[in-house]
């Protein structure tokens, strides 16, 4: 059968010729997929776009002529492997670093202004509202805060045990510890309130109306002992910084509700997709702002005691977010991290 | 010949393809991702958390153990942050990697794309993994509460961790395996398959051993590229037991003596099968299975 034997000659010719440049090819995957591509040396780094171009033209010779099914599940492979790498991450770490600070991070919170209002208005609501109701029946005061939290702050409390808690020694001995528990609880709070946005935003808002209760029934507690402004500086050293991450958070869940809910021109699954994109490098964001909220309320909160000193720590925290997140600079078209 | 058999052939071909996605690269090669299955997907998560434990575990025994009694605060606050650095950044950090995969998702052979062919960015890895919070610890954390204090009704734990659950088990309702991470996240789960050359076993008819079978044109007219695939599946693996098998079906069906080296027989058929096949492969005929008639 010599006409068979030498088509059969020819599939195998197309191997012998060719994979000398594959073998060559999945070494430096192997290499590059181990470390970073500042090990390969200049002749590999412009091997590179050759050697991955001709993989994926044999792929396509191979699967158009050769019934070798592990050739072509090898190939397969060996082109996913390569796409994926060529085409991946195409900056080093250091780099994406700096551009979230400089640029994505900033974009994505302002790219989320309509739902950050919205949110902060939701959290003023229900401070408002259950200020309002114990200021009318301190009844409801043990109805909005569990007895733990409150630890004696409660209406009806002399107004020097209430000053006691605002500029007295810490009960707790170790702040490290007590800083760090509140960072870890309230990241987890706030990565909840995110991830349960998809239910259209209903659990990230409600989340947030509910953050507010605690706040207004203490504030109307304190503000009748005339201790009002004394709170607030107390709460706003570390609270800026924490109601403002919170509030993002909420915006996040909110967006990829809204998304979800009313995709608008786009099917649900790219309107999601975008969402998620859009508020994911805003997630990062709120836990690096919670870090911070959380050691200024471990340290800072019990080392300031006089009141406008907390309220200019409070204030400046909030003016810089506020700066770094709203003031238009010149940025880069590309916000993709 | 029934029609029985060729319809399980066309479902089986309908199958695999089902998990098939089109993904072409800007050189336009179609690289036919194939989306990983629930099962590879819980045992990576498994295998993910058991590794989390064991880590969780030996930091805890380096910190009580390890330190000098007087650093206890310092050892509690490390051990908050590891704690919450693992329980948040162990997909993201690794998903950012060169792979795209945790360790779980490595030893099953599976890793992240983004859904749109593009890159696979910060944002998206961290929203997919954020919103696991909501899949997994959530429900744990129903159950948890929901034993230490009696304040809600037992419907009302039912009802939640239903809801959860429900939300948790999101990709077993939709084709592409997505769950609701992968939703948000913008982004799925594909085969990450890493297959070594292997060796050519077709091409040895460049050097023809003397005493091999030549087969007929009739002969090799019997099968189809499944049928050839197959044959190569079983050549590669070398049971002698499945060979011996395969040769007398063979055999039988194309009318031979049931005797002879199985070894011998078997590659000598599936190398001038190929050969035939490849041939009319370059004259636009491929017969996709034996059911097929030939062109």
């Amino acid at each position: 059968m010599p006409a068979s034997a030498s088509v059969a000659y020819s599939t195998a010719a197309f191997r012998r010729e060719r994979e000398g440049d594959w073998q060559a090819f999945e070494a430096l995957v192997e290499r590059l997929e181990r470390g970073s591509i500042s090990r390969l040396s200049d002749e590999d780094l412009l091997a590179l776009p050759r050697l991955y171009r001709a993989t994926l033209s044999s792929l396509s010779l191979a699967r158009a002529t050769s019934l070798d099914a592990a050739l072509v599940a090898y190939l397969e492979a060996l082109s996913m492997r390569g796409y994926f790498l060529l085409y991946g991450v195409r900056e080093s770490r250091l780099a994406r670093f700096a551009r979230f600070f400089a640029v994505s991070w900033p974009a994505a919170v302002r790219s989320l202004w309509r739902e950050t209002i919205i949110i902060a208005l939701l959290l003023a609501l229900g401070t408002a509202a259950s200020w309002w109701l114990v200021a009318n029946d301190p009844a409801w005061f043990h109805a909005l805060i569990p007895a733990e939290l409150a630890s004696g702050r409660e209406p009806g409390a002399s107004a020097a045990a209430l000053r006691e808690t605002v500029y007295g020694k810490p009960d707790h001995d170790g702040l490290s510890i007590f800083a760090t528990f509140l960072f870890t609880h309230n990241s987890q709070v706030s990565i909840t309130a995110y991830a349960l946005g998809f239910a259209f935003g209903v659990p990230s808002m409600m989340l947030i109306f509910y953050q507010g209760l605690p706040l207004g029934a203490l504030l109307s507690v304190f503000w009748d002992a005339g201790l009002g402004p004394d709170f607030i500086a107390w709460l706003s050293i570390h609270g800026t910084t924490e109601l403002f991450a919170a509030i993002l958070a909420g915006a996040c869940g909110l967006r990829i509700g809204t998304a979800v809910a009313f995709p608008g021109p786009r099917d649900r699954l790219a309107a999601a997709a975008d969402a998620g994109k859009q508020s994911g490098a805003a997630m990062l964001g709120v836990i690096i702002m919670l870090l911070c909220a959380g050691l200024l309320e471990g340290f800072a909160r019990q080392l300031v005691q006089s009141m406008p000193m907390r309220f200019a720590v409070g204030g400046g925290m909030l003016a810089f977010w506020l700066a770094y997140f709203y003031v238009p600079r010149h940025t880069v078209r590309d916000t993709q991290l | 010949m029934t029609a029985a058999p060729a319809i399980g052939a066309a479902r089986q071909a309908a199958r695999r393809n089902a998990k098939q996605r089109r993904f072409v690269t800007p050189e336009g090669i179609d690289l036919q991702l194939e989306i990983a299955s629930a099962g590879l997907r819980f045992s990576a998560l498994l295998i993910d958390l058991t590794l989390m434990l064991v880590i969780l575990f030996a930091v805890t025994l380096i910190l009580v153990f390890g330190l000098p009694g007087g650093a206890g605060q310092a050892a509690l606050a490390l051990w908050l942050v590891g704690f919450f650095l693992l329980r948040n950044f162990w997909f993201i950090a690794f998903e950012l990697g060169p792979r795209a995969a945790t360790p779980g998702k490595r030893l099953v052979g599976i890793r992240v794309v983004a859904r749109d062919g593009g890159r696979l960015t910060v944002s998206s890895v961290v929203a997919r993994n954020l919103v696991r919070e909501m899949e997994i610890f959530l429900p744990f954390a129903f159950l948890a509460g929901s034993a230490e204090q009696d304040l809600v009704s037992t419907a009302t734990v039912v009802l939640a961790l239903l809801w959860t659950l429900i939300l948790s088990c999101f990709l077993l309702f939709n084709r592409d395996r997505m769950r609701m991470g992968d939703l948000i996240g913008g982004t799925w789960v594909v085969l990450a398959r890493r297959s070594k050359m292997q060796a050519d076993i077709g091409s040895a008819s460049a050097h023809p051993q003397a005493d091999e079978p030549q087969f007929t044109p009739a002969e090799l007219a019997v099968y189809g590229v499944y049928e050839l695939q197959e044959l190569e599946r079983v050549l590669r693996q070398g049971d002698t037991a499945l060979r011996r098998t395969v040769a007398d079906t063979i055999r039988t069906k194309i009318g031979r003596p049931l005797t002879g080296d199985d070894e011998q027989f078997l590659s000598a058929y599936y190398r001038q099968l190929k050969a035939r096949m490849e041939r009319d492969l370059l004259f636009g005929k491929r017969r996709a299975n034996k059911y097929e008639e030939p062109q």
